[in-house]
C-alpha cells in the first residue's frame, strides 16, 4: 500500500539540515500559533458534522490563499497508526493529534518547514520550523501564513483577550516559541539543573524532544514560552533571541571547551565509545541509539571526530525512530525485530560491517 | 514567665489584659487549664479539629461549586464544572460567560496580565467590528460594576455604551 508519506521517510525535513545560526547547539526553532474560526464551537463541543465542517472551512481557506500553494493535504483520521507516528517523529503533528479521534488533518509544505494542524486542540495550529536559531525568519514566515489564512477565515478574536483558544492558557497571542537544543556537555557535567532553573525564572518551560509530557532523549531539550497574554509576539521572541538562547549556548560552549581542555580523555572516551557501540551493536533501542548519536554529534562539533558526515547523522536521528525504521524496512516489525533492524541500519549508514 | 495566678502550679500561658470603662487595666495570667475552666479558652477536643476543618472545607467548596455549576453557556451548553474538569472551553462565548473565573485564572497563569498585547487580525480594522467588540467589553464592565454595586461607574458605562451604539 502506497501513501503520500512513503517518500518523505528517505530524507530529513529542511529544519534538520544542521545549518543556521548557532546550529551546533540549536537544532531548530519552531513557532506555532493557535487559532480558531469564529462561528464554530471549540472542538470539545463539536460533533462529527461540525468537525467535518470546520475542517472543510479551513481546508478551503488554505486552497484559496494564493500564498499557500502546493501544500500536501493529509487526512490524519484515514492514516494507519504507523503513518501517524511517522508524522509525529517528523514533528509535523503532535502526539495528541496522532492519538485523537474524528475528522482531523494536517496540511504541510513539501519542505516540511511549515504545517497547519486542523482540528487538534484548536481549529488551527499553524507551525513553522527552521534549522538553527532562525527565530525572526520563523516569525516572519508564520506571520505571513497567518495573514494569508486570515484573508479567507474569520478568526475568533476578542479585544481584551486576543485570539481566543480552547484552553485559556494559550489565549492572547496564541504563540508558542520552542527552541530545540542539544546540550550534551551540560548533561555530562550535571549542569542542566541550572539551565532548568534559569528557564523557570523567566517563565519558560523545558521539555523533551516531542514537547509536552515527553522526556529528554539523547540530550535534546526544548525550551518554550508559557505566557501568551499581556506580552506581544516580538517581545516574547526577543527573550529567546537576545537573552535565553544565547546564554544557554554560551554555557554549553564553555562547558565543551572546559571538557576539551581539562578532561580530553573523558570526552574522547564518550565520543569514541559511542561510535564503537553504533558500529558494533547487533540489537539497539532508539533510546540507546539516540544517546550515542548525541555524543557523536558533539564529537563532530568539538572537532574530536571527523569520520562521520553531519548530514548522515541528522538523517539517522530521524530514521532510527520506530515508524521511520518500519517504513524504510517496508514492513511492520515487533520490538526485537526493530532493535535488530535499527542496529543493522545504523551499521550500514556508518559504512561498516 | 510566671506561674498561673489561679492554681499557682502550672506555667501561665494565657495572658489577658482587660481595660474597663474608666480606663483602668486589669491583667490576668493563667495556665491553659485554668483559663479553660474560667471559660476564657476553648479546650481543644483532640482529633476533632482536623475533621471539622475538612468538613467545613468540603461543605464550602460544595456550596461554591453548586453556585458556579449554575453557570452554563447558552451557545455551547458547557457548564463551569465541565470546563474545570476538562480544562478546555466549549466555545469562544465562554470567555464572556465565565469571565470572572477566567480573569482570575489568566492572571495566575499569565503573570498578572489582563489584556492582549500584540497582533490583531487585519480584518478587525473595519469600524463595525471594533464597535461590536467595544460594546461587548463595556457591557462586561457594566455587569461587573453592578455586581460590585459601584453604581456611579455603572452609570458612566451605560452612557458610554449609548454613545458607542449611536456612533
Amino acid at each position: 500500500m502506497s501513501t503520500p508519506l512513503d517518500e518523505v521517510v528517505r530524507h530529513a525535513g529542511e529544519w534538520l539540515r544542521g545549518v543556521g545560526p548557532m546550529h551546533e547547539i540549536v537544532i531548530s526553532t519552531r513557532i506555532r500559533l493557535a487559532r480558531n474560526v469564529r462561528g464554530f464551537p471549540f472542538l470539545s463541543r463539536a460533533d462529527a458534522d461540525l468537525r467535518r465542517e470546520i475542517a472543510e472551512t479551513i481546508s478551503t481557506a488554505t486552497r484559496r490563499a494564493k500564498e499557500l500553494q502546493d501544500l500536501v493535504h493529509i487526512d490524519v483520521d484515514q492514516l494507519d497508526d504507523l503513518d501517524r507516528t511517522l508524522l509525529v517523529e517528523r514533528h509535523l503533528i503532535s502526539r495528541q493529534h496522532a492519538e485523537g479521534t474524528g475528522t482531523r488533518g494536517v496540511v504541510f509544505h513539501p519542505s516540511e518547514a511549515s504545517a497547519i494542524m486542523i482540528n487538534e486542540e484548536d481549529h488551527l495550529r499553524i507551525q513553522v520550523m527552521r534549522s538553527g536559531l532562525q527565530i525572526d525568519e520563523a516569525w516572519e514566515q508564520i506571520n505571513d501564513i497567518d495573514d494569508a489564512l486570515e484573508a479567507h477565515l474569520d478568526y475568533a478574536f476578542d479585544a481584551q483577550y486576543g485570539y481566543l483558544t480552547a484552553c485559556p492558557t494559550n489565549v492572547g497571542t496564541g504563540i508558542r516559541v520552542s527552541v530545540m537544543l542539544h546540550l550534551p556537555a551540560l548533561r555530562l557535567t550535571n549542569e542542566l539543573e541550572k539551565v532548568g532553573q534559569a528557564a523557570k525564572d523567566m517563565k519558560l518551560a523545558v521539555r523533551g524532544l516531542h514537547g509536552e509530557g515527553t522526556e529528554a532523549l539523547g540530550d535534546f531539550f526544548q525550551i518554550s514560552n508559557q505566557i501568551t497574554l499581556g506580552r506581544g509576539e516580538e517581545e516574547i521572541i526577543d527573550d529567546f533571541r537576545s537573552v535565553v538562547i544565547p546564554k544557554i549556548v554560551e554555557y554549553e560552549t564553555a562547558t565543551r571547551e572546559a571538557l576539551k581542555k581539562n578532561r580530553p580523555q573523558a570526552l574522547d572516551d564518550k565520543i569514541w565509545r559511542a561510535l564503537g557501540m553504533l558500529k558494533s551493536a547487533r540489537l539497539i533501542s532508539s533510546h540507546e541509539a539516540m544517546q550515542y548519536l548525541s555524543h557523536i554529534r558533539m564529537g563532530l562539533h568539538v572537532g574530536r571526530l571527523a569520520t562521520v558526515d553531519l548530514q548522515t547523522l541528522n538523517e539517522l536521528f530521524l530514521q532510527i525512530q520506530p515508524a521511520h525504521l518500519q517504513k524504510l524496512h517496508g514492513e511492520r516489525l515487533n520490538g526485537e525485530q526493530r532493535s535488530v533492524e535499527r542496529a543493522t541500519f545504523i551499521r550500514a549508514r556508518l559504512h561498516t560491517n | 514567665m510566671g506561674l498561673c495566678e489561679r492554681c499557682k502550679k502550672a506555667q501561665a500561658t494565657f495572658h489577658l489584659t482587660n481595660i474597663d470603662r474608666s480606663g483602668g487595666k486589669a491583667e490576668r495570667h493563667l495556665c491553659d487549664k485554668c483559663a479553660a475552666e474560667e471559660g476564657l479558652l476553648q479546650t481543644p477536643k483532640a482529633g476533632v479539629n482536623l475533621n471539622e476543618i475538612l468538613e467545613n472545607f468540603i461543605a464550602g467548596s460544595k456550596a461554591g461549586s453548586s453556585e458556579l455549576s449554575n453557570l452554563v453557556c447558552e451557545e455551547c451548553g458547557i457548564s463551569y464544572v465541565e470546563f474545570r474538569n476538562q480544562g478546555l472551553l466549549g466555545c469562544p462565548n465562554d470567555y464572556d460567560v465565565f469571565h470572572e473565573q477566567i480573569a482570575r485564572l489568566l492572571e495566575r497563569t499569565h503573570d498578572g496580565a489582563k489584556h492582549h498585547v500584540g497582533k490583531t487580525p487585519k480584518s478587525l480594522g473595519t469600524a463595525v467590528r471594533k464597535t461590536h467588540q467595544e460594546i461587548r467589553r463595556l457591557k462586561r464592565q457594566l455587569d461587573e460594576a453592578v455586581v460590585a454595586e459601584d453604581y456611579e461607574r455603572a452609570a458612566e458605562l451605560r452612557d458610554r455604551i449609548r454613545e458607542v451604539e449611536k456612533a
